[in-house]
């Protein structure tokens, strides 16, 4: 048993926070708010760190890293509220790598970016492939795959959609079969992406429709390859919310300890005190999960659904409730642009409402172990 | 990334679980014969394990243990879990008090002592608590004066003191010195629980169990070789113990039974309710952090065989289980209907014996508190009982006490 991080590892983060220490991306989420071309494209810091190939094999061209690596680099991103389009980008470059797709090397070294347009797979109660509808609590159908080869759908609040120059896509089958991965450049004449910015502007999202879109089908990427995508997706996004839970966190155990009132430094009420380790539990227990995560995608596939479900409700509920301690440990400051509590609260609101929600990757915990029982 | 054994755990695991099968016939079975004979049963249970190996996994080889890590000590929990038997009947003693004998006694006590208590021929309880002494362990009032002859006088009360009913010997935290701050003037005492003056009142908890007692001892006399550790050190000797309970309780909980899994098999059992989504909801949430608490046990788990020991922050993993516990209780019962609290299903005797859970080993707010203060680094309350010597602060308490009541009269 041995769940350190390595050697490796270490400095694979270390890597990671001094790189995107070069900008202070903090400073530019606020300043994006009012002025989002503002925003520093972090894509080249990404390439040169070699994070855009992370996932992506040797032998294509990548670094062959695993899964938690990933998400040892997604934390750093979200210790800093950094927009580094890895969440549409990562994902897909596994699925591209896997498919044995020629755009592959091109993805892995950076120069093509690419963005999964995800389906949530059916689970206990609902059977078919969902995505995001752009307004209401109903999600629609995954985009087809007609028998003449073309793709129409529309997906809405797709992460990193605006940047891409290539999407893959997970789709159904018009004659039916099961579902597949298919491949649409970024510059076919049958996509077109909207793009939208909701609340945090560091975070890049479009909708994005096919009409009759012309697609390259991925070989050897079935169901469950297509499903795997969704919950990696879940994995990367709860690894970048705990990054920020972490900074929420140690921002307000450094503010409590020098803010004094009536006589004492607030740390010592309790009030404080226990919603700081509140902070705490729900930090150790959702990296716990991402440890989890981690491991299943490796060595347990099949808990992997249970387990990227669970880290990401456990991150997006800590993110959520971190959010809201740093905004009131911090008393009237913490409400005002004076300080960084605003933006981790936009970052907490609106992630935790894509990709199907908290709500939707809770009740896939239950699911799951519902079908297992 | 690897949660597997190393070639030598493997081995050691495969060891255990092989006697574990071979003897699993001779265990008892967990319910349905009077309590009498269930401890009796469970006392030679323990003895057997103890003649194989499997109790005292991290005490000395010379007294009777078997000089192994924790790791090893987990990877027998959870082979005994896997057998479905139950584990040692005094883990009080072996977990917590043997470990502290093992680390303040003297070398007459550990021989006397150690060897009896390992193969439950002798069981054992914690007397520390009082009636106006709990979460603030160190304002114990039990009083142990010094005789002429170096033996000891000891008169007062304990409470919620499990096991003593059947117990043979207690550990237990006195005032030997009201004249100095209340966290010196303490000393530590083995005290016989069938010596003349001690007299076991039984307790029913919530769940109507009489497992637990309260204590009396009225001028118990004790020989002077009663005392364990230095006589005004009973603070640190009892910090001892308390960092035991806090690995025993951290490195147990796999053992306790509250696993995700278990309660998603009570809701599927539910047709309706498995498909309603305010009841995914909850189970969603209350398995999420179950989970992780089982992710965060390998975590510990990884860390001690790093050579780390796991410090307070350990007492997360308890406040969540006892949560999550609670929650899954709830909605389990919300779901059976007043069925769930049939006296002797699975979940009555779960749903009464969890509210308990919250405050034994320290409660959730004590656990908050240190914490805050030792993980996080967090500035301590301001208190109102450094460097006042007992005797003063009891006054002073009282006169509060008597202030107060006069006033919500008036
Ligand atoms: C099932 C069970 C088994 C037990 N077994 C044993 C045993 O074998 N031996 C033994 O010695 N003891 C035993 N105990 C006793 C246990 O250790 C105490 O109950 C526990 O430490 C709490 O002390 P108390 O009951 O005096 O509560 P109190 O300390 O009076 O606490 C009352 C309430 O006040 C809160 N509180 C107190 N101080 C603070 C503070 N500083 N900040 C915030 N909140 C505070 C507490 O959290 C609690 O909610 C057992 C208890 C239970 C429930």
């Amino acid at each position: 048993m041995n769940l350190e991080l390595t050697d490796e590892q270490v400095f694979l983060r270390d890597a990671a926070r001094d790189a995107l220490s070069r900008v202070d991306t903090v400073a530019a989420a606020r300043s994006a708010i009012e002025d989002p071309a503002s925003l520093p494209d972090l894509w080249p810091t990404a390439c040169a760190a070699g994070w855009a190939g992370l996932l992506v094999g040797e032998a294509s061209g990548g670094a062959g890293l695993g899964v938690f690596d990933a998400m040892l680099v997604m934390m750093e991103a979200g210790r800093v509220l950094a927009g580094v389009a890895l969440l549409g980008h990562l994902p897909a470059s596994e699925l591209l790598d896997r498919g044995g797709s020629s755009v592959t090397g091109d993805v892995a070294e950076g120069s093509v970016r690419a963005c999964l347009v995800a389906a949530r797979p059916p689970g206990d109660v609902v059977s078919t492939w969902t995505v995001e509808a752009s307004a209401g609590s109903v999600r629609v159908e995954a985009p087809e795959l007609g028998e003449d080869g073309r793709l129409d759908g529309r997906v809405c609040w797709v992460p990193d959609a605006s940047s891409a120059g290539v999407f893959v896509v997970v789709a159904t089958q018009a004659g039916g079969g099961g579902p597949v991965a298919v491949v649409v450049d970024g510059d076919d004449s049958g996509v077109s992406v909207e793009p939208v910015m909701r609340f945090d502007a560091t975070r890049s999202l479009g909708h994005v429709t096919f009409a009759g879109a012309s697609v390259s089908v991925l070989d050897d990427v079935g169901a469950d390859q297509c499903a795997s995508a969704w919950y990696l997706a879940q994995a990367l996004l709860a690894a970048e919310s705990l990054g920020s839970v972490e900074t929420a966190l140690e921002t307000s155990v450094a503010y409590a300890k020098e803010r004094f009132t009536f006589g004492r430094a607030i740390g010592s009420y309790q009030a404080v005190k226990h919603s700081l380790v509140e902070i705490l539990r729900l930090r150790e227990n959702a990296y716990s999960l991402l440890v989890y995560a981690g491991w299943a995608y490796e060595d347990a596939p099949d808990e992997f659904p249970l387990a990227a479900s669970a880290a990401r409700a456990a991150a997006g509920h800590a993110l959520d409730y971190a959010s809201r301690a740093l905004i009131s440990v911090h008393g009237g400051l913490g409400a005002t642009w004076e300080h960084d509590a605003p933006l981790f609260f936009r970052r907490a609101q609106l992630s935790r409402r894509l990709l199907g929600g908290l709500g939707d990757a809770t009740d896939r915990v239950a699911g799951e172990l519902l079908a297992g029982a | 990334m690897d949660l597997n054994d190393s070639p030598e755990q493997a081995q050691y695991r495969a060891k255990v679980r092989s006697w574990l099968q071979e003897h699993r016939s001779e265990a008892p079975v967990f319910s349905g014969q009077d309590e009498q004979e269930s401890i009796a049963a469970r006392r030679e249970w323990q003895g057997t394990l103890a003649e194989a190996g499997l109790a005292g996994v991290t005490w000395p080889v010379e007294l009777g243990g078997q000089g192994l890590g924790a790791v090893e000590q987990v990877i027998v929990n959870q082979e005994i879990a896997r057998a479905g038997v139950p584990g040692i009947l005094d883990v009080i003693g072996v977990g917590m008090l043997g470990p502290t004998l093992i680390a303040h006694g003297t070398d007459e006590q550990k021989h006397r002592y150690l060897g009896p208590m390992l193969h439950a021929d002798e069981v054992w309880c914690q007397l520390f608590s009082e009636p106006a002494a709990g979460s603030d362990l160190a304002a114990v009032q039990a009083r142990a004066v010094l005789q002429e002859d170096g033996g000891w006088r000891l008169s007062g009360q304990k409470v919620w003191t499990t096991n003593a009913h059947f117990a043979s010997f207690g550990l237990l935290l006195a005032r030997t010195d009201p004249s100095v701050p209340k966290h010196k003037g303490l000393t530590m005492f083995i005290v016989p629980m069938d010596g003349e003056g001690v007299t076991v009142r039984p307790l029913r908890k919530l769940s109507g169990e009489p497992d637990f007692n309260e204590v009396f001892f009225d001028d118990v006399a004790l020989d002077a070789d009663a005392v364990c550790g230095p006589v005004g050190g009973g603070w640190g000797t009892a910090m001892t113990t308390l960092m035991f309970e806090r690995l025993t309780i951290g490195l147990g909980s796999e053992a306790m039974g509250y696993r995700a899994e278990r309660f998603a098999q009570a809701i599927a059992a539910d047709a309706h309710a498995r498909r309603d989504p305010e009841v995914r909801r909850r189970l969603g949430e209350v398995s999420l952090e179950l989970l992780a608490v089982k992710f965060s046990g390998y975590r510990t788990l990884s860390a001690l065989q790093q050579g780390q020991i796991p410090g307070p922050e350990s007492g997360l993993a308890k406040i969540t289980t006892v949560r999550a516990a609670i929650e899954a209780g709830d909605l389990i019962a919300d779901v059976l209907g007043p069925e769930a609290l049939e006296a002797d299903s699975e979940w009555s005797h779960m749903i009464s014996y969890l509210p308990g859970l919250k405050s034994a080993g320290g409660t959730e707010e004590i656990l908050r508190n240190t914490i805050g203060e030792r993980v996080l680094g967090l500035p301590p309350e301001p208190r109102l009982d450094k460097g006042i010597a007992f005797s003063e602060l009891r006054a002073a308490e009282r006169a509060a006490v008597a202030a107060a009541k006069s006033g919500s009269r008036s």
